[in-house]
């Protein structure tokens, strides 16, 4: 009797683990701004999500790796690596390669947008052109929801 | 006046400045050299062939050996071709770079009214998004400033007042100024100044604009923790002032480059994304239109040393 009321509560809180872990997917956030980890990283987490910030590219690679987001948003011009750098180094390792990547930059060169699709980009956003709620719905999708 | 436009033209040495390259790399002054020399090979031939005509074997050697000096300039020439090729790279690459400069302060500005409209906010995130709104306008107004002082310089009306002023007080005023970003940064400075310095008869905006961008660059390049040295002096009829950082440095290769407009070297780039390539350009012309000398010494991973001069009457 006890010992399967404890496993009744050893499987609930697995149950409410995986649940949580569902529901608070996690979002890496590279861009080197201040500001926009700030707007960015308060409208994520009011809609649930888990948010975790790197300002550059090199931190931002190892955030990745070690704490597996479900989504990663990445800026292109970033100090120590740039985002080009980060994306190819994503796509190359069997742990990352299946993360959704969106891009958010302010770059639109025609080339700068098909080197960052043909790296395995799934979204190429470019700043000035989207709003915030904007953003967001595009990450919402790319998240299956 | 058609003369002096021609002079003007002639005046190779100025050309070969606005490039940044030196006679021996500039392809205008080859050119010349070049045809001085297919003159001088004309003669010569000349003269040695009217003498030695008996033995063509001579004449054929020396005008091979001519040549062969020919084909070297030529391929010098065409190498500094190359030189010039790449300082209009850097310039094009650098024009977008002010783009993006432009673009990342107006976009953080835009996402937070869009946050700030919203109206979900409690008071404390209300003030932050109010500060992200202040500092991004701050830096659009800079960025404007510095592009329009560039096209005054570059236009000709660009105007200096002369006061008497005390350089120890302006370069205080400064320090203080950056006091908050050096202690974010965790930077020392030290200023190390002579008694009694006499005051100088210069214009002391710009000339506080001239030591807001030196510290500015030696704050943003150096190498996490470290220290800053100014040094203030007499020499002679002249004030003497240097800023030494231990930062990220200049590559050799690039130094030539550091004072031209929208030029940033490579690691500065990978170091820190914020810059237009002006400051030090702006640096220059201010310092060369007070009758002033501005140079460096730099090693790439050790540190970064400017030092200026200006006149105290």
């Amino acid at each position: 009797m006890n010992e399967s009321s404890s496993t009744n509560i050893f499987v609930s809180l697995v149950c409410i683990s995986i649940l949580v872990s569902r529901i608070m997917k996690k979002i890496l956030f590279i861009e080197d701004e201040s500001a926009l980890q700030k707007t960015f990283g308060d409208i994520l987490k009011s809609k649930g999500y888990g948010v975790l910030k790197a300002l550059d590219g090199e931190s931002g690679l190892r955030s990745a790796k070690g704490e597996r987001p479900d989504l990663i948003l990445l800026d292109l011009i970033l100090p120590k690596m740039d985002g080009f750098e980060v994306l190819k180094e994503l796509k190359e390792n069997e742990e990352t390669k299946n993360i959704p990547v969106i891009i958010l930059t302010n770059l639109e060169e025609t080339e700068d947008i098909q080197k960052a699709l043909e790296l395995g980009a799934t979204t190429y956003l470019v700043k000035s052109s989207y709003t915030l709620e904007e953003v967001v719905n595009k990450i919402e999708k790319a998240l299956g929801e | 006046m058609t003369f002096k436009k021609v002079c003007e033209q002639l005046n190779i040495k100025a050309q070969c400045e606005k490039y940044g390259l030196s006679l021996w790399q500039c392809p205008q002054f080859l050119f010349v050299l070049m045809g001085i020399i297919v003159m001088i090979i004309i003669v010569v031939s000349f003269l040695i062939a009217s003498r030695q005509i008996e033995d063509p074997r001579l004449v054929v050697l020396i005008v091979l050996s001519l040549s062969a000096l020919l084909v070297i300039i030529d391929y010098i020439i065409i190498r500094s071709f190359e030189k010039l090729a790449e300082v209009a790279r850097i310039k094009m690459e650098f024009v977008s770079v002010i783009t993006h400069q432009l673009r990342s302060p107006i976009t953080n500005i835009k996402y937070a009214l869009e946050t700030l409209i919203s109206g979900k906010l409690t008071e404390k995130d209300r003030e932050e998004y109010f500060r992200i709104l202040e500092e991004n306008i701050e830096r659009t107004e800079g960025l404007i400033n510095n592009i329009l002082t560039v096209s005054r310089i570059s236009l000709g009306t660009f105007k200096l007042r002369k006061e008497e002023i005390s350089m120890v007080d302006l370069i205080e005023e400064t320090i203080l100024e950056f006091k908050p970003l050096l202690r974010a940064s965790d930077i020392a400075l030290k200023f190390e100044k002579e008694k009694e310095l006499p005051k100088i008869l210069s214009d002391p905006s710009w000339l506080k604009e001239v030591f807001r961008n030196l510290l500015d660059n030696a704050i943003r390049y150096q190498k996490g923790k470290g220290t800053i040295n100014l040094r203030l002096r007499k020499k002679g009829k002249n004030i003497y002032f240097q800023i030494s950082d231990s930062g990220v440095g200049i590559p050799e290769e690039e130094q030539k480059f550091i004072f031209q407009k929208f030029f940033r070297a490579r690691n500065a780039l990978r170091y820190q994304t914020n810059g237009t390539g002006l400051g030090l350009y702006i640096v220059k012309e201010i310092i060369k239109r007070m009758k002033g000398k501005i140079n460096f010494k730099s090693k790439e991973n050790k540190g970064t040393t400017f030092w200026f001069t200006l006149p105290i009457k």
